[in-house]
């Protein structure tokens, strides 16, 4: 053939079009396998809270005095509570509450945590100080009580028990937000946008947010499972969701703690819901701040894949005097 | 240093000014008040009676403006009185000066029990990484950040009662009393909350003792011949100990925060009962009196921890 230009090699040219969410998920699957099982759990806790109304075999607060506090059986598997509510259906509705809890104060801890952070790194100076020691201030409270205390003051229920854990949880996040702003500011990058007339706004949704973002996705991640006991223990101690909902950190208090002596499995299942759940999500979380974190991978998409295959190329290399010792030293 | 340490408590004070303005206010803002509260305990006493509310807010010195309460309140604090307890009359600060130290009995026996477990772990699992002692301390560790201390409790409280007919000590002994009986008491809840602890401790000092371990500075220890206990514990452990002191002192307000939670499942009356209670109650002043009590303990711990990176890192110097 007199056709020089092969095509293998006009192939190997050609830019490969890497999607991001794919190779997350496939490194997901081949690197953090606990991080998977982790995945899998967050997703069906969102599948159960979704269609709860259609998986419960009964609704969360169908009562019938007659079947009170009866063990498991056929029609009721985890049992009753003391008002003859069937546990299993409760447990169901519970992972709603949860997720909504979760999901929702996760995002005001994200959204409040960036908008503040942004603020007070790309300020700086007097402003960023002032911010600092309100945040140093109110990071000195215990938690519980403040929140305990925040609760008292607009009332139970769901949407205030979001609001709280959002806002207040924030604070803790506001200085990772504000470390990462400082970091990218100091980038070249950052200084040509200014040059070339780029208005402050332009300049945090153009470069600021997109570099921040692996930051505040893993800061979703990891605050996620912290919320979520928030509330159990929020509602445990009466200041959290109201009765009837079947929360469980009140289905913990109010069934579990009150008829521990006649009923065991009021006080079992709701906590082994809560354990599962939060393992999942704890698990998720370290596999995506693994996963995303800059610092200790080569970041996402294929330059991930790079470094990782240099590394590779190192490790096979490592037959010199100096690569025994190193790996004495790690004593892997 | 004395200076700068001079300064940082100098800090502290505006600071608590304004923490208890805030706090002032805030719990004046909760719905209802102490006197609806002592109206529904007395309704099931005394029925019929007409109560006079506004004649018992004068009396508690409800009826002025805020400012005015919280000037006369400031005034009292600052002498070291933070008031009476609206339900009951008793002094605010002799209620908590009660109730400080069986709070901090239980959460200085948590720490320990803490650092006891997660310091060998912490270090066994970095020094043997990826064995299977790494695998089982990192997997206890997982395990125990997954399980709430609070349900933790409550089956304690509930499983031994029904298989051996036990539960653990419900009525409180005093230290000075029995000091053998009180440990007993103490020792279950402190043992929990030492658990839930230890795990974030022990992840903590593994991924940064790894880190150091990688370090120039240790690969010429190993190659001066140095031994495996000296190299670990002189040259890693001790540089690995600064982010991992910031997280434990970071730990203080969770860890009273669990004291709250253990207290109320093991029957403890310390701060967190008294809290809960002053709360359901609308006591204003325990509210406050505890809030501020409590945050000055943490900024002062803060500081502590920020001293204690000079001792530790000889390169930090503060002016």
């Amino acid at each position: 053939m007199s056709n020089v230009t092969d095509t293998t090699t006009l192939h190997l040219a050609e830019q490969r079009k890497y999607s991001p969410l794919r190779d997350f998920i496939s490194r997901l699957f081949k690197e953090k396998k606990m991080g998977a099982v982790g995945g899998i759990i967050v997703l069906l806790m969102l599948v159960v809270g979704i269609f709860a109304h259609w998986i419960a075999p009964y609704a969360y607060d169908l009562n019938n005095m007659q079947i009170a506090m009866q063990p498991s059986s056929p029609a009721h598997i985890l049992g009753t509570d003391q008002l003859g509510r069937d546990v299993f259906s409760r447990i169901i509705y519970g992972a709603r509450i949860s997720m909504i809890v979760g999901l929702g104060a996760s995002t005001i801890n994200v959204v409040v945590a960036a908008i503040i952070g942004v603020f007070s790194g790309l300020v700086g100076g007097k402003t960023d100080l002032v911010i600092q020691r309100f945040v140093d201030a109110a990071l000195a409270f215990p938690m519980l009580i403040i929140v305990i205390t925040l609760m008292a003051l607009i009332g139970r229920g769901l949407i205030q028990t979001v609001l709280v854990l959002g806002i207040w949880g924030a604070i803790a996040w506001i200085r990772v937000a504000r470390s990462a702003v400082m970091a990218i500011r100091e980038n070249v990058y950052v200084d040509a946008a200014r040059v070339i007339g780029c208005s402050t706004p332009q300049l945090i949704w153009r470069h600021i947010l997109p570099n921040i973002s692996p930051i505040l996705i893993i800061m979703f991640s990891i605050s996620m499972s912290g919320n979520i006991l928030g509330e159990a223990s929020l509602s445990f101690l009466g200041f959290g969701i109201p009765p009837p909902y079947p929360s469980w950190g009140l289905m913990l208090s109010v069934e579990g703690r009150r008829y521990m002596e006649e009923a065991w499995w009021l006080a079992l299942w709701p906590g082994v819901a809560l354990s599962v759940a939060v393992y999942g999500i704890n698990m998720w979380g370290d596999a995506v701040r693994d996963l995303l974190d800059p610092r200790l991978r080569g970041g996402i998409g294929r330059y991930g894949r790079a470094t990782r295959q240099i590394q590779m190329q190192t490790t096979k290399q490592e037959t010199t005097i100096l690569g025994r010792l190193k790996s004495l030293l790690v004593r892997r | 240093m004395r200076a700068y340490i001079i300064r940082r408590l100098l800090l502290i004070i505006p600071t608590l000014i304004l923490v208890s303005a805030v706090v002032f206010i805030t719990v004046r803002l909760i719905p209802g008040d102490v006197i609806e509260q002592m109206a529904i305990q007395m309704g099931q006493t005394t029925q019929g009676e007409q109560i006079d509310f506004d004649k018992i807010r004068e009396m508690l010195g409800m009826d002025e403006p805020w400012h005015i309460q919280y000037g006369k309140w400031m005034w009292g604090a600052l002498r070291g009185d933070l008031g009476n307890s609206l339900f009951t009359g008793a002094p605010v600060t002799e209620g908590i000066l009660d109730r400080i130290p069986i709070t901090f009995e239980l959460g200085f026996l948590a720490f320990i029990i803490a650092q006891l477990m997660a310091v060998p772990i912490g270090i066994y699992s970095a020094i043997r990484q990826d064995s299977w002692g790494d695998f089982l301390g990192r997997s206890f560790a997982i395990i125990m950040l997954s399980i709430p201390g609070f349900w933790l409790g409550t089956m304690v409280m509930v499983f031994p009662s029904i298989w051996w007919n036990w539960t653990p000590p419900m009525s409180y002994i005093a230290f000075t009393d029995d000091p053998l009986g009180n440990l007993q008491m103490f020792i279950i809840p402190a043992l929990l909350m030492g658990m839930a602890m230890s795990a974030t401790t022990m992840r903590m000092l593994r991924t940064t003792m790894l880190d150091v371990l990688r370090q120039d500075y240790v690969r010429t220890a190993w190659a001066k011949g140095l031994r495996e206990r000296v190299v670990v514990v002189r040259h890693v452990f001790r540089n690995a100990l600064i982010p991992v002191i910031t997280m434990m002192a970071g730990q203080v307000p969770v860890m009273i925060g669990g004291a709250v939670i253990m207290e109320q499942i093991f029957n403890i009356p310390g701060m967190g009962r008294f809290f809960l209670d002053a709360i359901n109650r609308r006591d204003y002043p325990i509210v406050t009196g505890i809030n501020l009590i409590l945050a000055g303990f943490g900024m002062l711990l803060i500081l502590l921890v920020d001293l204690s990176y000079a001792r530790l890192d000889p390169r930090i110097r503060y002016k």
